[in-house]
């Protein structure tokens, strides 16, 4: 085996451009494979850390009315928030949103919003909540960049908000916009206005009241609860890993036609080789070789291309890739069309798994492509290929 | 069948067909021979009177169709493919009328093929390498490849590939066909050389009156039967 690599090495080093043209096609697929792949995980681990960090923090209790797919269940998906949460609350580990349906008229338009009431204090979410505890004459109020976008409103706007109390009667009264925030979390800001709570309770007459209850620790066990739901972190994140499952079944096409276009090269060569080499084929088992130690000469030579590849690929995709991972890729369309946690910029992230699970399909295919084409050397008559007259 | 000790060629109604159409060329029939130990011996005849295939026979590239030869107490045609290649390996070297050198390699990874193939050590191949490269006179060359090379000096190079072993049988096809007078001499004199130095047997398949005129001893075939068999005194060879 040692003297097949070493032989194989000074063939494919003697053998120059051609080597190395096949060797730079599938050194390419190497870098494209693990960057691409690095920016699925790059965004699954983005997507959920956003997540994490505006919405589901660490697993929610919802009331066993809600689903956030039906706003007509806001009406009734509120109760008075269960004692054993009190201590919880009061620590600030866990955040109590109440959730309302309201209207939002911007400059005599009319916009149907949630209404979000949410502690001024908590720090579970990345909301910029504490500029809700701001003194004005109207109800504080902050909303995301996307739909202050769509309805033209900017921080230090009026806009008059109208909503139904627990009784279903209507009111309405002025908001202002104290503060705009960026998310990647389209949910979190399509259509949503965040008030302070205990403003909304009153609003609403739905003293001590949440139809959401957000904790900040995953790991500690959920007792059940009468009237509410646990819903845990990978429930609440389980469309991003839809979605990434979807993705990468996607890229999976492209992967192969990648590796196609590689291996088609390797293989040609193998091919070309066999013709081509029938003289030098012959010599090596004039020499001492048997076929198939001949066989496995131009199979490692062939499965040699995959290392080479790796190494020249070593050599300009660890810089390229290093640098991606430090800034990122801007997705070149608007991030949040796509309807679903994810950033403007996404930032690859690799694993010694992925790099080493990628090194060793390509190997293995390419392989198992060299071997193919180079198991008719066993077929050779040597006498006839040391004078090159195979046809 | 058994050799006596200074043979080291034993070939008994030997006979060797082809496949043609839809039935069979004979290219040897009845071949008789004996070869001794470091004999320089030539088979001579025209283009398919059987002398390479039957090179190739002995050199265990191919197999009888029926009788025996036997190589180095071997008997060809009941080797298997692992065992022929150990008999190559190990015992014969090659010298082939196109050269058949490794293109891509250099001449000192040439020459040293055959030893990185008996798994010898880097620094006892390197020293054997360099003393064939030396007896040919190629120390210049080490680092050429043979497109570079003139076709005097890659001979010189498949003569080093095929002496670096210290075989106990050269087997050369033509090795002069494609040189001019001057090489071919200068070839010739250096496989005397080895020959007699090194008691190595070498046997020729050639129809070149320049090689006929160093051998010891001449097989004559004519289609596929040894035509005339006879041993040359030493001043009646060329030096």
């Amino acid at each position: 085996m040692k003297t097949a690599l070493k032989l194989a090495y000074r063939n494919l080093v003697g053998a120059g451009l051609r080597t190395w043209l096949n060797v730079i096609v599938l050194s390419f697929s190497f870098v494209v494979i693990i960057w691409l792949k690095g920016i699925l995980v790059g965004w699954d681990y983005q997507a959920k850390s956003d997540m994490t960090n505006w919405e589901i923090g660490g697993g929610q209790y919802w009331h066993e009315q809600y689903d956030p797919f039906d706003p007509f269940t806001l009406a009734e998906s509120h109760a008075l928030i269960p004692e054993q949460f009190s201590e919880e609350i009061a620590q600030g580990d866990m955040v109590p949103v109440l959730m309302v349906q309201g209207t939002l008229y911007p400059q005599g338009r009319m916009q149907t919003v949630t209404i979000k009431g949410i502690d001024a204090d908590q720090d579970i979410f990345l909301l910029p909540t504490n500029k809700l505890d701001t003194v004005v004459d109207a109800v504080p109020a902050i909303i995301g960049a996307a739909m202050a976008e769509s309805l033209h409103l900017t921080e230090g706007d009026l806009v008059t908000l109208r909503w139904r109390d627990a009784w279903g009667t209507f009111d309405a009264m002025d908001i202002v916009i104290t503060d705009i925030f960026s998310s990647n979390v389209p949910s979190v800001e399509a259509a949503q206005i965040y008030i302070p709570l205990e403003l909304l309770r009153e609003m609403t007459m739905m003293q001590d009241e949440a139809t959401i209850l957000t904790f900040r620790d995953p790991e500690l066990s959920r007792p059940a609860v009468q009237g509410w739901i646990h819903k845990p972190k990978n429930v609440l994140t389980a469309s991003v890993d839809r979605m990434i499952k979807t993705k990468t079944a996607g890229q999976s096409v492209f992967y192969a036609i990648l590796l196609l276009l590689a291996m088609l090269a390797i293989f040609d060569t193998q091919v070309l080789s066999i013709f081509r080499r029938q003289k030098e084929i012959g010599t090596y088992i004039a020499l001492g070789y048997t076929r198939r130690e001949v066989v496995g000469l131009f199979t490692v030579e062939g499965a040699m291309h995959s290392i080479l590849a790796a190494v020249v690929g070593a050599l300009y995709g660890i810089p390229f890739l290093a640098w991606q991972a430090k800034v990122g890729w801007t997705i070149p369309m608007d991030a949040g069309d796509f309807g679903m946690a994810m950033a403007q910029t996404l930032y690859p992230v690799y694993s010694a798994g992925l790099v080493v699970s990628t090194i060793l399909i390509v190997v293995i295919i390419t392989t198992i492509v060299s071997y193919w084409p180079s198991r008719r050397i066993a077929k050779m008559n040597p006498t006839e290929a040391l004078r090159g007259r195979i046809q | 069948m058994t050799m006596d000790k200074n043979e080291i060629i034993q070939i008994k109604e030997l006979k060797k067909n082809f496949p043609m159409g839809k039935g069979e060329f004979t290219a040897l029939s009845d071949i008789n021979l004996s070869l001794g130990k470091g004999e320089f011996t030539g088979l001579i005849g025209p283009s398919g009177s059987g002398k390479t295939t039957l090179l190739n026979i002995v050199g265990s590239l191919d197999t009888p169709t029926s009788g025996e030869a036997w190589v180095l107490d071997q008997s060809i045609g009941k080797l298997t493919a692992k065992e022929a290649a150990q008999l190559r390996k190990k015992n014969l070297g090659f010298i082939f009328q196109s050269y058949n050198l490794l293109a891509v390699h250099n001449v000192f990874e040439n020459v040293e093929f055959p030893l990185l193939l008996l798994k010898i050590g880097a620094a006892e191949r390197r020293k054997m390498v360099m003393d064939a490269l030396e007896w040919l006179g190629l120390t210049d060359k080490v680092r050429s490849k043979p497109p570079q090379l003139s076709g005097g000096e890659c001979q010189r190079v498949a003569i080093a590939r095929a002496m670096v072993k210290r075989p106990s049988l050269v087997l050369a096809d033509e090795p002069t066909a494609n040189l001019d007078a001057a090489n071919s001499h200068h070839i010739l004199q250096t496989m005397v050389k080895l020959n007699e130095e090194l008691k190595t047997t070498f046997l020729f398949a050639t129809h070149d009156e320049k090689v006929i005129g160093y051998l010891k001893r001449k097989i004559y075939l004519f289609d596929g039967k040894v035509a005339k068999d006879e041993w040359v005194t030493s001043n009646q060879t060329a030096k």
